[in-house]
């Protein structure tokens, strides 16, 4: 799993002079550039944003195409078990640069910071990105900061954009998922948007549930290394294994079975998912990802996940059929099946 | 996980499904009461496992179903005032009122919070005493004890600023309209089970002899569920009606005294209307005298609110169990769980929403 920050009390702003953010500290003048000279920029080890320059210029590598995505994380609580904003928002955009068979090179920070936010929190958000993206290998290369009135932002809101370099032999786009594909979770599912609702609600359980929050790019890279034929790839964010499978599973025109008795969760979620009345399958990760190949590769595939994470168990969970009644199809124990189908909305915890 | 697992065996649910199917020799139909069960059903497709013969109904036992659409436009109401806390467990907050459900309230400005227990509204009416914390009391036998308990408890800390919106209801009576209704088709009732938890089982034993009709308290996880159909079906081959527990990990004879002493305290049992069904009497409970205080309807002047039902859904056939949600002619085209025409496609505990999200048909 992932390391501990390392927190040491040497923040390079004079944490006396403002121990908390301000609303000069967005207003362009130089307290502004103060906070980005002294706490982010050399927080974060920014590479050509150093240059200070309007737009970051980086070159590509022939014989590779450009990968780009976006994402925005408004996560409450900031911190939690298992991770915080800071280490969420670099490995997000990393692990959708994954998905697309990229390997994550370059990432853009736009920080929406609330007044009033502890300039030692900030400052340890700041420390969690720096580690992720060390362990990601990306460089943060261009900026931003703005400042919001207290009372309009959860203390900090992060959007990243990431770039990523796609080899010219590699296409994991879903068009590529044919009948026969077997279907491969990377882990256990469920843990970020549970621990998120524990800690949110001040539910405590047993055992702290902690998120799965991590970087997926070096999972994708080992199956290709070992020349798995991946097909498609898919993170299980938001709406969980079931959205994600849903949205596959519609863009092809295809069926997709799954086991429900294969399916890994882990007994603790499952037992806050019992007592909230949550599916578990709805439940978003934020460390895992689904994987279609020949089924001929799935067991090899899996055992190079399991060697990578053994802690995490993935699994084989089902395959790709030409019909069936519903875009995905449980089939349970008992010999009987029901639909997985998209969820709507969001799920809301039970009366009773 | 213990104690879930054991009762979702699969080697134990297939004996079991054999077993119903080697003591069943004509047709049967049965009413599980409690949404809950009837998720469990459609989830685990145990209607697909037992024999042809046997029907099963699904029941009024969904809180959210039965609220009627005018406590769901107060609680609109009162939930748009600036001067209000209000507070709900989640499965309310999609049902559609006349105009607008709560999220959407919640969107356009008003104060809408998802409560896990009423206990979390009475700390919540301690910690804003500027404002007034209503709590949408809706619900079976099953959520009334912990309701009454935070009416206590705002008494206790001398809070004027909590109240109830309330719409409880009860089941015996439930399906005692059923038992008289002219379309009735219910040959045998699975009970619920965490209704009786609360109250006991005592108060079915004048139906089971009035209606001559067997009723089994039943729990919800598969391996509860067939065991509450064989014991029925059983009953019904044999030519008996009894009153049986099949769910007797949890539920005694007597149910939970302390439960049934607060809920005594606090509430009167009166006439309720149920959404789709109409006004049944003793149906229900509202605030006795003692703590009449604490009805938001009478702390607040609701005289205003106007509703208006969708004459196009069927919930109230839905419920008594004369129709299938599938049998609806909305069902999945105009009625979905995005924009839903009743209460039952959008409550996890609709028998509509089961049918969307699991078969799709």
């Amino acid at each position: 799993m992932k390391e501990e920050i390392n927190f040491t009390p040497s923040c390079p702003f004079p944490f006396e002079q403002y121990p908390t953010i301000v609303m000069a500290h967005g207003g362009g003048g130089r307290l502004m550039k103060r906070l980005l000279d002294e706490m982010v920029i050399p927080t974060l080890n920014a590479g050509a944003i150093s240059e200070m320059h309007d737009a970051a210029v980086i070159g590509c590598p022939s014989g590779h195409r450009i990968a780009m995505t976006t994402d925005s994380f408004v996560v409450n609580p900031l911190q939690f078990p298992g991770g915080d904003i800071g280490c969420l928002s670099i490995y997000g955009t990393v692990n959708d640069l994954a998905m697309a068979g990229a390997r994550p090179a370059y990432l853009s920070l736009g920080l929406i910071i609330e007044e009033g936010l502890e300039m030692k929190t900030l400052w340890r958000f700041l420390e969690s990105m720096r580690n992720a993206a060390e362990e990601c290998g990306v460089r943060i290369v261009t900026g931003d900061t703005k400042v919001v009135d207290r009372g309009k932002g959860d203390g900090l809101y992060v959007n990243t954009a990431g770039l990523g370099f796609v080899p010219e032999n590699i296409d994991v786009r879903p068009h590529r998922i044919q009948i026969g594909d077997a279907v491969l979770v990377s882990g256990d599912l469920g843990r970020h948007g549970i621990a998120i609702m524990a800690q949110r609600e001040g539910l405590s359980f047993d055992t702290t549930i902690e998120s799965d929050c991590a970087t997926l790019h070096k999972h994708v890279q080992a199956l290709l290394d070992e020349n798995i034929d991946i097909h498609c790839l898919r993170d299980l964010t938001r709406g969980g294994l079931s959205s994600a499978l849903n949205e596959l599973a519609t863009a092809t025109d295809l069926c997709i079975d799954l086991d429900e008795t294969t399916i890994p969760v882990a007994g603790e979620v499952r037992a806050a998912c019992e007592l909230l009345g949550l599916d578990p399958l709805y439940v978003a990760c934020e460390g895992r990802f689904a994987a279609f190949m020949p089924a001929a590769q799935a067991e090899q595939a899996k055992q190079i996940l399991q060697t990578l994470s053994p802690m995490i168990q993935p699994q084989i969970i089902g395959k790709v059929a030409a019909e069936g009644v519903a875009p995905v199809i449980l089939h349970n124990a008992f010999g009987g099946q029901r639909v997985l189908d998209m969820l709507s909305g969001e799920q809301l915890p039970r009366i009773c | 996980m213990r104690y879930i697992d054991e009762y979702r065996d699969a080697d134990k649910v297939k004996q079991l499904a054999a077993a119903i199917k080697k003591i069943t020799t004509r047709e049967h139909r049965l009413m599980e009461v409690c949404g809950g069960q009837t998720h469990s059903i459609v989830k685990y497709g145990l209607d697909q496992i037992i024999p042809d013969q046997i029907e099963l109904i699904h029941g009024p036992g969904c809180p959210v179903c039965v609220t009627p659409m005018e406590i769901l436009d107060q609680a609109i109401a009162l939930a748009a005032r600036a001067d209000v806390i209000f507070c709900s467990f989640g499965d309310m907050l999609r049902v559609p009122g006349s105009e607008k459900d709560l999220l959407s309230v919640k969107a356009e400005g008003g104060d809408v919070r998802i409560v896990y227990s009423p206990l979390d509204a009475v700390k919540l009416a301690k910690l804003h005493p500027d404002k007034q914390i209503v709590f949408l009391a809706v619900g079976f036998e099953t959520t009334a004890p912990a309701n009454a308990l935070s009416v206590i408890q705002a008494e206790q800390l001398g809070l004027e600023n909590y109240s109830l919106l309330i719409s409880h209801v009860l089941v015996p009576p439930a399906i005692e309209a059923l038992m008289t209704s002219s379309d009735c088709r219910v040959q045998g009732f699975l009970s619920a089970g965490h209704v009786c938890a609360v109250m006991g089982y005592e108060e079915y034993r004048p139906i089971v002899e009035k209606y001559k009709v067997p009723i089994v308290v039943t729990g919800f996880e598969p391996l509860d569920i067939l065991q509450g159909i064989y014991l029925c079906v059983k009953q019904l081959e044999e030519g008996r009606a009894e009153l049986e527990n099949q769910y007797t990990r949890v539920v005694s004879e007597a149910g939970n005294r302390p439960a049934q002493e607060i809920i005594k305290k606090v509430f009167t049992v009166s006439a309720r209307k149920w959404r789709g069904i109409g006004e049944i009497p003793n149906s229900g409970f509202g605030l006795s005298e003692t703590y009449s205080q604490f009805d938001a309807a009478k702390r607040f002047d609701l005289s205003a609110v106007r509703t208006k039902e969708d004459n196009e859904c069927i919930s109230g056939l839905i419920m008594q169990g004369i129709k299938k949600p599938h049998e609806c002619p909305a069902f999945g085209i105009r009625c979905t769980p995005e924009k839903p025409l009743g209460a039952p496609m959008v409550s996890s505990e609709g028998a509509c929403s089961a049918y969307y999200r699991y078969r799709k048909s």
